[in-house]
């Protein structure tokens, strides 16, 4: 699949590869950087779309669907990860396996000064609660990082983000 | 704020989480940071009730993966006031989703249990049935004595949720019961009670 305005490429075979893993949960908060995993998990009814108001229900959604025994992903906008920052004390000390998805802001090209705090605090935040994070710059980072995410959590019982670089997704000018 | 009058309310809360939880059967349980965690384990210890020890407000999201991931098991929150007020957003989250196998019991003493008693909006302007009523709860309720909560108890087990009910119980000082502390272990447990020995 090529680049349309239908999404890029690399968010297709996202979708694809998380419906693979069987990854059936798809919570998130809105970003642009997510649009099409939000548009084709709310398309697809063999996975639950759940809009959230706030990032942090969704760590702890995630946790309670992996009690359930099922597999779920949170998207979130950097911004959001502040807001997550108390919830991870769940995943970590449950080691509880979680899987995130973080489009970015305030980093590469931003043109919002308003986004440069969260955006340049995000990584070492993510780290100071314990959790793994990659980093995507270019399509063919994507899948290898998710891949290695997927295996982090699942495998191992960590808390594991990728973070979609403005690189990838494109920088906004405001 | 109103701190004298739930002094004087008759419902005492662990004869209230030991009605909820007397004949469980099958049913999947989280309880909330932190009296209410300690409620529970008076009950009794059980592999299938989550205690949560902290993440407070998440109590209400946590049991919303968990009713969406096993949908033919009740799910019963049991949790305070102070953390309901905290993960609020997480009602309206759950209407969305309108899981009907998902019912939220909230023990209202109208305080902070665990850092000295202080009010909570509940003993001010803000009541909790009508909050989730107004994100979308089509069953919801204030329970102030124990005719109220005979008459509610079969519904909060097994009616179609979800469903919300504010039990307004005395505000006071028990002794500790404690879960057992490590969530690795309470996490394991109550998957391999769930989900069989290989999923713990």
């Amino acid at each position: 699949m090529t680049a349309s305005d239908d999404g890029p490429a690399w968010a297709h075979e996202l979708y694809e590869f998380l419906k693979e893993n069987e990854i059936t949960i798809f919570s998130y908060v809105p970003d642009a950087g997510h649009r099409v995993l939000i548009d084709r998990s709310m398309a697809d009814p063999d996975v639950e779309s759940i809009a959230l108001t706030t990032e942090e229900e969704g760590v702890a959604l995630s946790a309670g669907a992996h009690l359930g025994g099922r597999r779920s992903v949170l998207l979130v906008q950097s911004s959001g990860v502040g807001n997550c920052i108390n919830m991870f004390s769940l995943t970590q000390i449950g080691r509880f396996p979680f899987l995130g998805i973080a489009s970015m802001r305030g980093e590469f090209g931003e043109g919002n000064p308003w986004q440069m705090p969260m955006g340049q605090a995000t990584q070492p935040v993510l780290e100071a609660c314990g959790v793994v994070c990659l980093k995507a710059e270019t399509p063919s980072d994507v899948i290898p990082c998710m891949t290695a995410a997927t295996t982090m959590a699942y495998k191992s019982d960590q808390a594991a983000m990728v973070l979609l670089s403005q690189r990838l997704i494109g920088a906004k000018a405001f | 704020m109103n701190t004298e009058r739930a002094k004087d309310y008759p419902l005492r809360r662990r004869e209230v989480v030991a009605a909820l939880l007397r004949d469980r059967d099958e049913m999947l349980v989280v309880t909330g940071l932190g009296a209410s965690s300690w409620d529970a384990a008076a009950a009794g210890d059980h592999p299938l009730t989550f205690p949560l020890w902290g993440a407070m407000g998440g109590t209400v999201s946590m049991a919303l993966g968990l009713a969406l991931a096993q949908p033919e098991r009740r799910v019963l929150v049991i949790t305070g006031d102070g953390d309901a007020l905290m993960g609020a957003n997480g009602l309206a989250s759950v209407t969305v989703q309108n899981p009907a196998n998902l019912s939220i019991v909230v023990l209202d003493n109208e305080r902070y249990g665990e850092t000295g008693m202080q009010p909570t909006h509940t003993a001010g302007t803000t009541d909790l049935a009508a909050m989730a009523a107004a994100v979308g709860f089509q069953t919801t309720g204030t329970v102030r004595d124990q005719g109220e909560f005979d008459a509610v108890l079969p519904a909060i087990l097994r009616a179609p949720g979800p469903m919300l009910h504010a039990i307004k119980v005395r505000a006071e000082d028990l002794p500790l019961t404690l879960p057992p502390r490590d969530g690795a272990h309470l996490k394991d447990r109550f998957r391999a009670a769930l989900l069989g020995p290989e999923a713990g």
